[in-house]
């Protein structure tokens, strides 16, 4: 946290040194090395038939549809983690979005706010993981920003991505639909991401960090739609505050509870043993690469199977069900099988020895 | 207070009777913890883990003979509701 | 998980309900001592499954929630310190002190390190010579074998730069306090499995015969809670006061002999400061006199007497400098007098006030703005019930 080494160094891949090339003040200065930096080292690696470079505004042509655009801004420390890095994340994260919302997503601005002394290397290894990561989504970057902030201003780097997507009917009509009855699935064992950030941040495990699920959901998406797509309520991914905070959400929105049971609930066996060790409940804890969907109960299994049939959502499971409204929006039955509260944290959850 | 997690002893990686440390597997992750209170573990041995550190060895033959005083008092309970069933 | 599935087994937990339902003629007071058995009794929702046949009263066996304000306020002032950076459990990390918790201070500029170990906080300050990382030490007798052999490992480093807050609690002395109260409910104990792990439980024999009590020595998994209901239960209808272990697989009667030798090496009883209870007598640890050098109070505060208000301590400090030194006034030598303490966290953790019953329960006091500790921690005693609020609800519906 407060290490002299700063985070993004500690589990970076790239050899560094004193004798690295590093990004300054000046290359952000709109001068002529900020034109080389983006020129020689940003463009090439997301070259696009239609922006040979970027410009403050791209231009791009749909068919009449409608669209759906999002914005996020990613932060990770440290920047590289067991199963992926801020690269990949800040084009996964915005492209799930754009999935969930039941689009296709086609475009992606990237906006880099970059720290001084960050070195061009680290940048170039962010970068080529955005573009690889562009490449397996099939979205493309059309524009994007340069700003570098003086030491210390920042962690190394931050990105902002926005994105654009093409509506594909049926589109899920949102949590406002769902409805008492309605199942809970999840595409895939929760806390993945979470637990291996934490891991590797913390140092707590050494010989085995769990890996992140960190990835697109466009092919379980695609998936659900295909086979159960009208039926569809909703869908979100799981990420900050896990599957509670999208179900304390929702229940927001749709004045409905939810009642899960926790022996439904995949995990891998990683963080099953941090969220033991740890003190920590798996189901408060992000996700990068799996999505919850509430769905009519008549088609849930139907919806089950075919997100099995995604690669990585074997493990594709109902975990609960929509109640009438209690003072409770989510409850959890346990080992005793009557429903007890899952609460929201008031923060991110802490590891506790108590 | 006081999360204790039973994990399973890898390997000894330093027998200092007093820094003496080992791999701990929990579920599917493990972590290198102080074995001091525990110098008694071997490897294959299911330690007691509290605050990163190995608090106690954990007794399999107690653990058993929990689970069997618990399976008779099922069996109990079972009997107990048989016949309150025939008295129906 | 091996040792943890076995023991949340849904069909030997029905059972285990059956037959406490069955045994119990009348209903009875309980406490469970420990703030991790508050957790999974509420997690599980063991205590409203029994409700009718035992009360189960929250005990104060979560250092969370009777760390005195006092060193709370010593460790937030650490952490604002230049070059210093005060290490600590997340769970301490909510706890309101005077000026707000640790998470709070650290927005305004504290340095304040999470670790999952005091072993880490060591590495820590192997790692990084130029700044004093100070323990905040705090947890019950389980815990102490870890911050013991910590300030160990220090010393054989030779870190000049690492120290420790010791906050450090003793069960024992608050349970025999609870049971000399005149307005004592409690009727038998489920003493705290890991702690017992250390200490043994032959400790709680006196303890029973004086005051006629049951003492079961229970785990924390639901099967191991139930068990130890249970024997609490068959006692008390059969007029028995005994200590029994439930908990057999990790607790041994004279506990662990080798991690009481750790303690014992660097650690002597002492008096402590309670939250919510004042001074109990032999109601903690304090460093051995050898260990001074390792001990935060006397490194940082050593100007101060122990009655000093942390407004006053902060003019002094602005008016000093950092005075590091070693001649001390003792710590802890008086309680910290707090005036205007509304929290009544004594009265809810020996069980005399039900957290609903406060005042200033759910109104002024929730989890996101808590006046007092109790309302904080994951198995704080009001926090529990605040979550727990609206159940009856739920199951209303099914």
């Amino acid at each position: 946290m407060m290490d002299p080494v700063p985070s993004w160094a500690r589990t970076c891949p790239v050899p560094i040194d004193e004798q690295s090339e590093r990004i300054s003040l000046a290359h952000g200065e709109g001068a002529r090395l900020s034109r080389r930096l983006i020129a020689e080292r940003i463009l090439p690696r997301f070259a696009s038939p239609d922006a040979t470079h970027f410009q403050d505004a791209a231009t791009v042509t749909t068919v009449g549809c409608r669209l759906a655009i999002c914005t996020d801004s990613h932060t990770v420390s440290p920047m590289f983690f067991p199963g992926g890095d801020l690269g990949s994340l800040a084009v996964f994260g915005t492209v799930n979005d754009l999935a969930v919302a039941g689009s296709h997503p086609r475009w992606l601005t990237l906006s880099l706010i970059i720290e001084e002394g960050l070195p061009i290397s680290v940048l170039e290894r962010i970068l080529d993981s955005v573009s690889e990561a562009a490449r397996q989504c099939r979205v493309r970057i059309v524009a994007g920003d340069t700003k570098v902030v003086p030491r210390g201003a920042a962690d190394g780097l931050y990105l902002n991505t926005s994105g654009v997507g093409e509506l594909i009917d049926p589109v899920p009509p949102g949590p406002c639909a769902i409805r008492v009855g309605d199942q809970i699935l999840v595409s895939g064992p929760v806390g993945q991401h979470g637990i291996a950030v934490l891991s590797v941040r913390e140092g707590y495990f050494f010989d085995s960090a769990p890996l992140s699920d960190s990835g697109s959901v466009i092919e379980q998406v695609v998936a659900l739609r295909d086979s159960v797509g009208p039926h569809i309520r909703a869908m979100r991914d799981a990420t900050r505050g896990g599957v509670s905070a999208v179900l304390h959400e929702w229940a927001t929105e749709c004045q409905q509870s939810f009642v899960l049971s926790e022996s439904a609930v995949p995990l891998t066996e990683a963080v099953r043993g941090a969220c033991e060790l740890l003190g920590l409940d798996p189901l408060y804890v992000a996700s990068e690469g799996m999505i919850v969907v509430a769905v009519d109960p008549e088609y849930a299994s139907e919806a089950v199977c075919a997100l099995r049939s995604v690669k990585g959502c074997e493990q594709a499971a109902v975990i609960g069900e929509v109640t009438t409204r209690g003072i409770c929006p989510v409850s959890i039955r346990r080992v005793l099988g009557t429903p007890q509260p899952l609460d929201e944290p008031s923060g991110a959850p802490l590891p506790r020895i108590c | 207070m006081c999360l204790g997690v039973p994990g399973q002893v890898v390997e000894w990686i330093d027998r200092d009777p007093l820094f003496g440390r080992a791999l701990i597997e929990f579920g599917g992750i493990r972590r290198e913890c102080p074995m001091a209170c525990v110098p008694e573990a071997e490897a294959g041995d299911y330690v007691l883990v509290h605050a990163g550190i190995a608090i106690t060895r954990i007794d399999e033959q107690q653990a058993r003979q929990t689970l069997k005083d618990l399976a008779s008092i099922a069996a109990d309970q079972d009997d107990h509701e048989t016949s309150q069933e025939s008295e129906r | 998980m091996k040792f943890v599935d076995e023991f949340r087994d849904p069909i030997a937990a029905r059972h285990l309900i059956q037959k406490i339902r069955a045994t119990a003629q009348q209903p009875w007071v309980l406490m469970e001592v420990c703030g991790g058995q508050t957790h999974s009794l509420l997690r599980h929702g063991i205590d409203s499954e029994l409700a009718g046949t035992v009360e189960l009263i929250h005990g104060p066996g979560c250092p969370v929630c009777v760390t005195g304000i006092r060193v709370i306020d010593r460790a937030q002032e650490l952490a604002f310190r230049p070059n210093v950076i005060l290490a600590s459990f997340g769970d301490m990390l909510r706890v309101p002190g005077t000026g707000g918790s640790l998470l709070s201070a650290k927005s305004r500029g504290a340095r304040v390190l999470t670790v999952y170990s005091p072993e880490d906080a060591v590495q820590y300050a192997a790692r990084n010579p130029a700044q004093q990382i100070v323990f905040f030490a705090v947890g019950f007798e389980t815990t102490a074998p870890a911050t013991a052999l910590a300030v160990l490992h220090a010393q054989k480093l030779g870190l000049s730069n690492f120290s420790l807050l010791a906050a450090h609690v003793r069960v024992l002395p608050a349970m025999e306090l609870l049971m000399a109260s005149p307005d004592n409910r409690v009727q038998a104990f489920l003493a705290a499995g890991h702690v017992c792990s250390i200490t043994g439980w032959h400790q709680y024999q006196d303890f029973a015969d004086r005051f006629g009590v049951p003492v079961v020595v229970t785990g924390f998994e639901p099967v191991d809670l139930l068990q130890g209901i249970l024997e609490c239960v068959t006692q008390l209808e059969s007029g028995r006061a005994e200590v029994k272990n439930c908990y057999g697989r990790s607790v041994a009667e004279t506990g662990n002999v080798v991690a009481q030798a750790i303690v014992d090496r660097v650690y002597e009883i002492d008096d402590r400061d309670w939250r919510g209870f004042g001074t109990i007598t032999n109601g903690g640890y304090r460093l051995r006199q050898e260990f001074h050098e390792f001990d935060a109070e006397r490194r940082f505060f050593a100007d101060r007497h122990a009655s000093q208000t942390v407004a006053d301590a902060r003019r002094v400090y602005l008016q000093n400098g950092d005075q590091s030194g070693t001649a001390a006034s003792p710590p802890f030598s008086q309680p910290f007098a707090s005036a205007e303490q509304r929290c009544k966290a004594g009265e809810v953790l020996s069980g005399r006030l039900k957290p609903c019953d406060c005042p200033e329960y759910g109104t002024n006091c929730t989890p996101d703005a808590p006046l007092g500790s109790p309302m904080v921690s994951s198995e704080g005693a009001c926090a529990a019930y605040f979550r727990y609020r609206g159940l009856s609800v739920i199951r209303g519906i099914q």
